[in-house]
Formats: C-alpha cells, sequence, structure tokens
C-alpha cells in the first residue's frame, strides 16, 4: 500500500520534527506488502515496525492499567512487562503501608499530594476517590472534624484519616506511622514510583520509545555515526547489532 | 550514613529492578536490547547512588 501526501500531511507536529519517532523504511527493508509504513502512526524502532493504533485512545488504556495500552497495540511482551512490574510495585508499597499509603485528602494540615503521582497509575487508584468524596461528606465544614456515623466503604484500605489532621496532633495519620515505621515511608515512595513510571508507560503508548542513550559510549557512536554520514539514519548507531541490514518486522497489525 | 538501617537498603533492590526494566522498556522494542538497556540504567543508578551516599558519608565524618 502507497501512503499519498495528504496521509504524510497528517503526521503530528512533534513527530515530523522528530527523526527518532518519524517514520520510515530502512535501506533494504521491504515492507510495502505488509504495512503502510508512512502510516501516521507507524514507527519503526529496533529494526521493528510498529503499528500505534489510535494513540489517544492506547494511552488512555495504558493509564487506566499499566500495559493495557501497549496491549491494544499488539506489543503483548511489553505489555505483561509494564502490568507485572508496575502492579508488583504499587501492590508491593500498598501492602507494606498498610493500605493507608494511597488516599485522596486536600484539607488544612493533610493536603496529600502524594496522590497526584499515585494516581497516574489508573484504576487501581480510584476507589481512593471514592473514600476521599465519602470523607467530604462525612466532614462538619464549620469545625473541619468528621462527624458520627462516617464508615469507610471498602472497611478502611485507601480512606483518609478521620479529621482533623495537623502536623503536630496526635492523628490518625500518626497512628499508621507508629504500626508501620519505615514501611509506611517506603509504602508511600513505592507507589508513587509505580505512578511516575506509569507515566513513562503512557508516553510510550503514545509516541512509541523514546530510544534515546543514557550514557556516554552510546551517545558518542552516535555522534560518531551522524559525522560520517549526515544524511543517513540518526538512530543507524542504536540498531540492535544483530538486525543491522535486516527487513524490519511488524508488530500491532 | 548507617543511622537509617539495613532495612532501607534492602527497599531499594525492588525500585531498582523496577526502575531499570520499565526505563529499559519504554526506550526499546526488542527483548534483548530491553535487557540491555536495563541492565545499564541499573549500572548508572547504583553508581549515583553509591556516588551520593559516599559524599553523604565524607560530610558526616568530617563533621564528626
Amino acid at each position: 500500500m502507497t501512503a499519498g501526501p495528504t496521509r504524510r500531511n497528517t503526521l503530528p507536529r512533534g513527530d515530523a520534527a522528530d527523526s527518532s519517532r518519524r517514520p520510515r523504511n530502512r535501506p533494504g527493508s521491504d515492507t510495502s506488502n505488509t504495512i503502510d509504513a508512512d502510516g501516521p502512526n507507524t514507527i519503526e524502532v529496533d529494526g521493528r515496525i510498529v503499528d500505534l493504533r489510535n494513540r489517544s485512545l492506547a494511552a488512555l488504556l495504558a493509564w487506566a492499567v499499566p500495559g493495557w495500552g501497549h496491549f491494544y497495540q499488539g506489543r503483548r511482551t511489553k505489555a505483561a512487562i509494564f502490568f507485572v512490574v508496575i502492579m508488583a510495585t504499587w501492590l508491593s508499597g500498598f501492602l507494606i503501608g498498610g493500605g493507608n499509603v494511597v488516599y485522596a485528602s486536600w484539607q488544612p494540615g493533610d493536603r496529600r499530594w502524594q496522590f497526584i503521582p499515585q494516581a497516574a497509575v489508573g484504576l487501581a487508584a480510584v476507589p481512593a476517590l471514592i473514600e476521599g468524596k465519602r470523607m467530604n461528606d462525612y466532614t462538619d465544614r464549620r469545625t473541619g472534624r468528621t462527624v458520627a456515623g462516617y464508615r469507610p466503604l471498602f472497611g478502611g484500605p485507601m480512606a483518609p484519616p478521620y479529621r482533623p489532621v495537623g502536623e503536630t496532633t496526635a492523628d490518625q495519620v500518626a497512628d499508621w506511622y507508629a504500626a508501620r515505621g519505615a514501611g509506611y515511608e517506603m509504602g508511600t515512595w513505592y507507589t508513587i514510583i509505580a505512578g511516575l513510571l506509569n507515566v513513562l508507560v503512557i508516553y510510550d503508548a503514545f509516541g512509541g520509545p523514546s530510544n534515546t542513550p543514557i550514557s556516554g559510549p552510546k551517545r558518542s557512536r552516535r555522534r560518531d555515526a551522524a559525522d560520517e554520514d549526515p544524511d543517513g539514519d540518526p538512530d543507524a548507531a542504536n540498531a540492535p547489532t544483530e538486525d543491522r541490514g535486516k527487513p524490519a518486522t511488524t508488530i500491532g497489525t | 550514613m548507617l543511622t537509617i538501617g539495613p532495612t532501607y537498603v534492602f527497599y531499594l533492590l525492588p525500585l531498582l529492578i523496577a526502575v531499570s526494566v520499565v526505563f529499559g522498556a519504554t526506550r526499546r522494542e526488542s527483548p534483548a536490547e530491553i535487557v540491555k538497556h536495563g541492565w545499564q540504567t541499573a549500572r548508572w543508578l547504583i553508581g549515583f547512588v553509591l556516588i551520593i551516599a559516599s559524599v553523604l558519608a565524607i560530610v558526616g565524618w568530617w563533621r564528626g
């Protein structure tokens, strides 16, 4: 299938400017019978052609459940990696923190900014929003205290602490710290880092791998390749050695 | 430096693995390259942590 100029013009501006994600054919590869390699949602990385399909939908799915966006795109190995690693990290943190490290609250003395990165892990954090809303409904606006009759919906995990909560008062957060010690602190960090990692995964589902060398030797090799062949493929030095010169394989079609 | 206790060091290991694997997998597509990139990331992180820990240990020793 041959892509016409109109199709090429639909490339997002950012992708058009970034050669590492610009759709292209490798020299010697024949993709004409397998995929529209010039399509706006098709990229080539590590000698593989990847169809990102509906990128916005993939990003949304990647937020909802880590790895779901990649599964939708047919990148199943990466989907499994992301799901297992991120959910294991998030759940480990949740458990070693006693189930109380993920909660939504924005009250004086308890502005839980940690929930923002924690929520990047998707649907797993949604019960915290429901519990937070319920706690707000059961908070006396005049005194800032939790009123009698409040019961957490899910038995306690992801429910905000009883109010008021203060920096210097003995409240429920202090009880949680006392009960878990380092576990509460580390559980909070585990869940935060799991959420932040899922931000990378969402980006990967939307735009494909950033494919950036992280340290000296690879970066200098890439620079050398660019010096030798200014018009060549800037990612050629990054291609897996065993894949150089081989036709690209297709994923996600 | 050791006042934090060895417990925190053990907490670091799963995070190191998780960050390295996800970092590698968001930058590569082939499994072999993911492992390679993940390993490089892990080495970089360990080096970074050791440098920071060394600086803190020296500062702690110097301040008595």
